[in-house]
């Protein structure tokens, strides 16, 4: 029988996990939500970019999505804010804010 | 149809392994259960079975490999003694907490030190409670009706938990003696495909084994795992049931010999049972009304249904062939005193310790453990408690 | 066979002991008994005292001690007479069996008064004239059954053929030479088994 990832949480009684724990199912990192744990975070300004592509294989939870050959705005869903990419980028293309949202400006 | 045959315990474990042809058999030697990969290895070699054998490079590697391949979907097994088990201490607890049905054949040998290459239960009772199925043999008949019961009680998804099969080492495993073997397709039969649900190479179907677990999920994760080993005692009792009635053979939880009207029990496990069967005939030929219960399995413990099979004994003697250096007797003394207790019912209770590494047990050792029960009983005398048997002391000199 | 028998063998090392007991075990199972073949393990030393045990029984057999009440004692190198107890519990209806160049009369003192039976025979002269070579084995087995008379000889001679023919089916030599051996220690032995 396949997982149902949204069915098992901290209230989930013992009888109804997964034996060991396992998950019978792939993918299901993106079902959590890690974006909730950050407090800062990095805003992408599309003119200043010129798509050199060194962000997104630093960023630590794969939240730079790339399609060919080409990066888009940040996963805010599962971003933690760690501000890795503000660093590697040479354009000053990323900047880090305070705050949960993403504000632009 | 049996075949009637004579062979080692060693012999008839490897007998079985070809029978049941699992998929993939990881082992590294050790004294003495060498020969049961040596033996597959030869069947192998001679195109007799299909299991993919790999040699490794320790015993650690031959439980993770064992481990792998069975996530991997493949029914596997392992073989080892002693040091080796101990080596293996981690995987086993992996094996358990993954739910991996698989199966160990275990040839119990005592653990150092002193090194000492001979038979006791101080391995396997070292890993009792790694989560582990163990069912122990008298002989090398029940070692191998025993190994062929193992992965329908590990794969059933009631249990989903690894088995051992435990003999006690050169007593049986080096022994040679009659044995009645299955035919190769009945077994077949009655050990059945493997077919599991979920497995890691399953493409398209992809899964994730042994998670790091939060403590918000690990202790209901081995509760979990509690109850599955709870829920095996049905499935180890309805699986000798159905080996019973095809074979002829057998026994559930434990054997009851001449126990029904005892007023002396003893409570012991493996080979030594035989022996302790034997005394109880040239016994009862005298009018001393004794018994024996012969533990088959150990995890799960059958608390309720030992207790209840001593409820109408004067006395009992727990024979541990293993020392816990706790100043309180082995670990099968321990069990029993705690089922006794929790069932109220209150035998005199006595606790030996016997054989270790390699020390011999013989009917006049049984005898004489019966009188003492007899002197108890009738309160003469006042014994001591895990009174070593065969022992020299200063005080027996 | 009314009752059971219990089989004590006394070597060295690297002597075959061991391996004449499973022998024996093997060949009284074809018979239809019930049989045990055990060794007492220790580490391997090649020439160490060894000793490996047998119980052939019309009963299935439970008992998984060693042997300490032998009915027959085999003792398949003399040198172990200065050194070992052999017949320690043998029991006085029983027998003792030597493997020796030595005449029996020169044995009888060493065995601390055992007052049973005493065999003697010359394992080595046997396998040599034999088989070209020292396998003190085949002899000593022999010399069991002879003593015993726990199958018929016929039937033993048989099962021996077809057991050396098994294991030996690429040497063909070897099977003639061990039934040789077989007959050999019988003859042997004739005299001493008309004596007892």
């Amino acid at each position: 029988m396949r997982t149902d990832i949204n069915k098992i949480n901290e209230q989930t009684p013992y009888e109804d996990l997964t034996e060991g724990l396992m998950m019978f199912a792939g993918g299901t990192s993106k079902h959590f939500k890690t974006g909730e744990w950050r407090t800062d975070t990095p805003i992408f300004d599309k003119d200043k970019c010129k798509q050199c592509l060194l962000c997104a294989p630093v960023c630590p939870d794969g939240c730079i999505p790339v399609k060919d050959s080409r990066r888009s705005d940040f996963d805010y869903d599962h971003c933690k804010g760690c501000g890795i990419c503000e660093k590697a980028c040479p354009f000053g293309a990323i900047e880090m804010i305070p705050g949960v949202e993403p504000v632009r400006r | 149809m049996s075949v009637k045959d004579r062979m080692s315990g060693n012999e008839a474990v490897a007998y079985a392994i070809r029978q049941i042809d699992p998929d993939v058999m990881p082992a590294f030697p050790i004294t003495p259960s060498t020969e049961i990969p040596q033996m597959v290895s030869n069947y192998i070699a001679n195109g007799m079975m299909n299991t993919e054998f790999i040699p490794v490079e320790s015993e650690h590697s031959s439980m993770s490999a064992t481990i792998g391949a069975e996530a991997a979907g493949a029914r596997s097994l392992t073989a080892t003694s002693s040091c080796g088990l101990a080596l293996m201490w981690e995987e086993l607890l992996v094996a358990a907490s993954n739910r991996m049905p698989c199966v160990l054949a275990l040839v119990n040998r005592t653990l150092s030190g002193p090194i000492n290459i001979n038979c006791d239960h101080s391995d396997s009772m070292g890993a009792r409670d790694t989560g582990w199925i163990q069912i122990y043999a008298e002989n090398n008949q029940e070692a191998y009706d025993n190994m062929i019961q193992a992965f329908p009680i590990a794969e059933d998804k009631r249990v989903h938990l690894p088995v051992m099969i435990c003999q006690d080492g050169f007593i049986t495993s080096h022994a040679v003696q009659n044995i009645e073997l299955n035919e190769d397709s009945e077994v077949k039969e009655f050990v059945g495909e493997y077919e599991p649900e979920e497995f890691l190479l399953n493409k398209g179907n992809p899964v994730a084994f042994g998670p790091y677990a939060v403590s918000n999920y690990s202790m209901e994760a081995k509760k979990a795992q509690e109850k599955a080993m709870e829920d095996s005692k049905e499935v180890i009792i309805s699986t000798a049931r159905k080996y019973k009635e095809r074979f002829g053979r057998g026994f559930e939880l434990f054997e009851e010999y001449r126990t029904n009207d005892a007023d002396y029990i003893m409570i012991i496990m493996g080979s030594a049972a035989g022996t302790a069967k034997q005394a109880v005939d040239d016994l009862r030929k005298k009018g001393i009304k004794a018994g024996v219960l012969k533990l088959r399995v150990f995890r799960p413990f059958p608390s309720e249904e030992i207790a209840n099979a001593l409820k109408n004994c004067k006395c009992v003697a727990v024979m541990d062939r293993t020392e816990s250096y706790n100043g309180n007797g082995g670990p099968l003394s321990s069990e029993v005193r705690a089922a006794l207790f929790e069932y109220k019912i209150y035998p005199e209770v006595v606790c030996y310790t016997y054989g270790l590494s390699g020390r011999d047990f013989t009917v006049e050792n049984v005898y004489e453990i019966f009188d003492e029960l007899s002197g108890v009983s009738e309160g003469n005398i006042d014994i001591k408690q895990h009174r070593y048997i065969n022992l020299r002391t200063k005080e027996e000199a | 066979m009314d009752k059971g028998i219990e089989i004590r063998w006394h070597g060295r090392g690297g002597q075959g002991a061991k391996t004449a007991a499973l022998l024996l075990a093997d060949v009284c199972f074809k018979t239809g008994a019930y049989v045990q073949g055990f060794p007492e393990y220790g580490p391997e030393r090649m020439g160490a005292p060894i000793t490996a045990f047998n119980r052939i029984s019309p009963e299935d057999i439970r008992v998984h001690s060693n042997i300490y009440y032998p009915d027959l004692v085999v003792v398949v190198d003399d040198t172990l007479l200065n050194s070992v107890d052999v017949t320690a519990g043998l029991k006085e209806d029983g027998a003792i069996i030597i493997n020796t160049v030595r005449p029996r009369d020169e044995i009888i003192p060493l065995l601390k008064g055992y007052k049973g039976k005493v065999y003697t025979i010359d394992a080595r002269d046997i396998s040599v004239k034999a088989l070209g070579k020292y396998f003190p084995n085949t002899p000593m087995l022999s010399a069991v059954v002879a003593v015993t008379g726990l199958m018929d000889w016929s039937l033993f001679i048989r099962e021996m053929r077809s057991s050396y023919e098994h294991k030996f089916s690429k040497k063909p030599e070897v099977i003639e030479g061990n039934m040789n051996a077989l007959e050999l220690t019988y003859e042997a032995l004739k005299e001493q088994l008309n004596e007892n």
